[in-house]
């Protein structure tokens, strides 16, 4: 052991050169690890700098207006105006850039149309679904309907064609004797702007007790004697027919 | 032992262990400032409205392209499920495969009591566990209210995978770091929309700034009953829905 300051005990001096190596190799490492290694801060200013950076593959809603202009408003006015051009043509970030360079991909199988309109029991009511098997088979789908404003391409007849479901629905309840009409009056207009002009539907018990009720005697509803009888003063107390029985298909077991 | 050598052991031992916790209290970033009281500039949320969701999946097709998302059918920043709920009780929930062919479905199916689908992702919650459970503060929450993960010093550990009540964190197998849905930051932040919300049909999703005065989103929030996933778990999710059944969890 080197004897320098005399008088000092040598523990004491043991501990001083502890203590002088620990805060040299301290200060060192202060000064030589990087801040960025330090500060989550830093890391995080940087992290984010990253992310804004990162490439944009969709080049949103109004891009393509600028060049597709007649397009862009056809579909503006259409069913499919909530669509978005890139939702169907894919990304097409790089084709606004430069058109001529890369062209954004045409959907033009029947499969891609049905992932939004095949039936399907999960989506909302009145969402417009086909049943791809049944709807025109083997026809490419943009035959008859422009992708950018589709609608029917003619007036359909029957309510069938856009209320499948209800139809089928009815063909095989006991109610398959009556016809729509008899409970709807769906005008013309209904068929070709069908959101605009709505058909009436039934508003009171009393219209299903013009068949069902106990003393109907004379009635101009053919079908009335057919009908089974309930007696409408006591029957379904206060609420209107069809919260509990569906028109549509009116089963009276659970 | 003598007593010097016990003085120098502990004090060296203690010496030791209150830099260490010290250290990592520092660096633990979510706790100490996760509930600011008043809300200056941007401040992002997210409103589904699950009763427009027709489940055709351009939202997750997009997401993955938008994001270098894995083309596997199980890495997900964003996903719609499925619910079937029959009148037995039974309840099925599946994720839906959105490049599959569809299958024609019995349109009397009279098993089914209702069925509906769920959009789902990170829930970008204002007190995020899996913040919290970083070892190296490799995820945090941003100012304008969006998690993200900083994928130059994330380790790989997937503790926030285990943490994330909402399984809306996947291990990215080509960095092998934690990913997930970063409301698609880079647009956002120039004033694009999220790819999700950009490809819906139907506007099942909006995506805004929770501190603006008048947009969709705000809209979407005053004229709908809103509920959150887990509201019980104290997350406080910013991605709110509308007309959610009870059902999901
Ligand atoms: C800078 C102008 C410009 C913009 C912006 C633009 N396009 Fe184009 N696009 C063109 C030109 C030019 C063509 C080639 C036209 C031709 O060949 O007849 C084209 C062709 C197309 C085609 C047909 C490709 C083919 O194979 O025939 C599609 C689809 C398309 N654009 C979609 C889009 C979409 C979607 C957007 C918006 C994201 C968009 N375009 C934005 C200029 C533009
Ligand atoms: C419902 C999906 C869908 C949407 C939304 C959509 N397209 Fe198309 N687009 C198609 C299909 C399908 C075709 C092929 C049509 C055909 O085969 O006749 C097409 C063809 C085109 C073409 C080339 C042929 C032509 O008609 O000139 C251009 C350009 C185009 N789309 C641009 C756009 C733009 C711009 C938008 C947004 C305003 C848009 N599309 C929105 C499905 C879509
Ligand atoms: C991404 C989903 C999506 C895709 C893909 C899509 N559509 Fe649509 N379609 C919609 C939405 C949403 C509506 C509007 C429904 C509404 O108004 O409630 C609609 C409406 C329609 C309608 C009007 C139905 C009615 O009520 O009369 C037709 C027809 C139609 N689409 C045909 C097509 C065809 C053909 C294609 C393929 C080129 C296609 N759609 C692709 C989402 C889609
Ligand atoms: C041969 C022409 C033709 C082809 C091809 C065709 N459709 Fe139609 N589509 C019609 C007609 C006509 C209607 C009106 C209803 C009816 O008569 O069935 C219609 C109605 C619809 C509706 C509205 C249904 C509703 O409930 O409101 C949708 C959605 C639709 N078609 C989608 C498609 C899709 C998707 C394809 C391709 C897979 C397709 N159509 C192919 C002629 C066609
Ligand atoms: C071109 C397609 C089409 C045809 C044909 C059609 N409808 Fe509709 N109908 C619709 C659409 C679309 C709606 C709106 C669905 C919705 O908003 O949920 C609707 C709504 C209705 C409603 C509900 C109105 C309301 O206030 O909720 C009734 C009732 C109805 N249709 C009856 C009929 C009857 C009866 C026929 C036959 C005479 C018929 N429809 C033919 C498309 C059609
Ligand atoms: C026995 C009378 C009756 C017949 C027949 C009938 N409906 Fe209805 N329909 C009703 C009543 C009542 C409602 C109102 C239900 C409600 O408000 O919940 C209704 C509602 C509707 C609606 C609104 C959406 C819904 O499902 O609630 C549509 C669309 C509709 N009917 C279409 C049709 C079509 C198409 C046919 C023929 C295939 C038809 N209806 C036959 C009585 C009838
Ligand atoms: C035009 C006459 C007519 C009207 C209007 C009518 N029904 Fe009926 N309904 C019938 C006939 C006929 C039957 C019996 C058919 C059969 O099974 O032979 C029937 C059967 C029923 C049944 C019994 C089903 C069963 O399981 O036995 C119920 C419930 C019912 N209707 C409910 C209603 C409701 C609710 C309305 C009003 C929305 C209504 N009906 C309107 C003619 C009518
Ligand atoms: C509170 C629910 C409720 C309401 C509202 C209601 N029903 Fe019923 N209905 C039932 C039940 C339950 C049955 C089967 C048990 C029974 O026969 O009472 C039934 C049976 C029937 C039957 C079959 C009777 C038979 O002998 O087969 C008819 C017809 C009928 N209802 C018509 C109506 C009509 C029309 C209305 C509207 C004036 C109506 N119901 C309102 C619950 C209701």
């Amino acid at each position: 052991m080197v004897k320098f300051p005399e008088k000092m005990p040598d523990s004491l001096a043991r501990l001083l050169v502890v203590f002088v190596v620990l805060t040299a190799v301290l200060a060192i490492a202060w000064v030589m690890i990087p801040t960025p290694m330090k500060s989550v801060h830093v890391q995080w200013d940087n992290a984010i700098l990253r992310e804004k950076a990162k490439p944009m593959r969709y080049a949103g809603a109004h891009a393509c207006e600028e060049c597709h202009g007649e397009i862009y408003g056809k579909k503006k006015a259409g069913y499919h105006r909530d669509l978005s051009c890139e939702t169907c043509h894919g990304p097409a970030k790089t084709h606004t850039e430069d058109p001529d360079k890369t062209k954004p991909a045409i959907p033009a199988t029947r499969s891609f149309c049905v992932q939004c309109h095949a039936y399907n029991p999960s989506r909302p009511r009145g969402f417009p679904q086909i049943n791809p098997q049944g709807h025109n088979p083997l026809k490419p789908c943009a035959g008859c309907h422009n992708p950018h404003d589709p609608k029917p391409p003619t007036t359909p007849k029957e309510c069938s064609a856009c209320h499948g479901e209800i139809a089928r629905t009815k063909a095989v309840s006991h109610h398959v004797q009556l016809e729509c009409t008899t409970c709807h009056q769906a005008p013309q207009q209904h068929k070709i702007t069908p959101r605009g002009v709505k058909p009436t539907k039934p508003q009171n018990r009393e219209f299903c007790g013009k068949c069902h009720a106990k003393d109907t005697r004379e009635t101009r509803e053919k079908l009335a004697k057919s009908a089974p009888k309930i007696d409408m003063a006591e029957h379904g107390e206060k609420y209107v027919c069809w919260q509990c029985h569906y028109p549509h298909s009116p089963e009276v077991e659970n | 032992m003598n007593g010097r050598r016990r003085f120098l052991r502990d004090f060296l031992a203690l010496l030791c262990s209150g830099g260490a916790i010290g250290g990592f209290l520092k660096l633990l970033p979510g706790s100490a400032h996760a509930k600011e009281t008043v809300r200056t500039g941007k401040w992002y949320g997210y409103g589904v409205s699950v009763d427009k969701c027709i489940g055709c999946g351009r939202c997750m097709e997009a997401c993955k392209a938008e994001n270098n998302v894995p083309k596997e059918p199980f890495f997900f920043r964003t996903w719609v499920e499925r619910y079937i709920i029959r009148k037995n009780g039974e309840t099925a929930v599946r994720t839906i495969d959105p490049g599959a062919e569809p299958v024609p479905e019995a349109a009397l199916d009279k098993s089914i009591l209702r069925s509906f689908f769920v959009p789902k992702l990170c829930n970008q919650c204002a007190d995020p566990p899996c913040v919290q459970v970083c070892p190296v503060g490799a995820t945090w929450r941003t100012e304008d209210g969006v998690v993200l993960v900083n994928e130059k010093t994330c380790i790989g550990c997937r503790y926030c995978i285990q943490a994330c009540p909402y399984g809306a964190r996947y291990l990215s197998p080509a960095t092998h770091t934690a990913d997930k849905c970063t409301f698609c930051y880079h647009r956002i932040s120039v004033g694009q929309l999220p790819a999700c919300v950009e490809v819906c049909p139907t506007q099942a999703r909006i995506f805004g700034d929770l501190n603006a005065a008048a947009s969709p989103l705000s809209r979407f929030l005053r004229m709908n009953k809103i509920h959150v996933l887990k509201p019980g778990l104290n997350t406080e999710p910013k991605v709110y829905y509308a007309n959610l059944d009870g059902e999901v969890r």
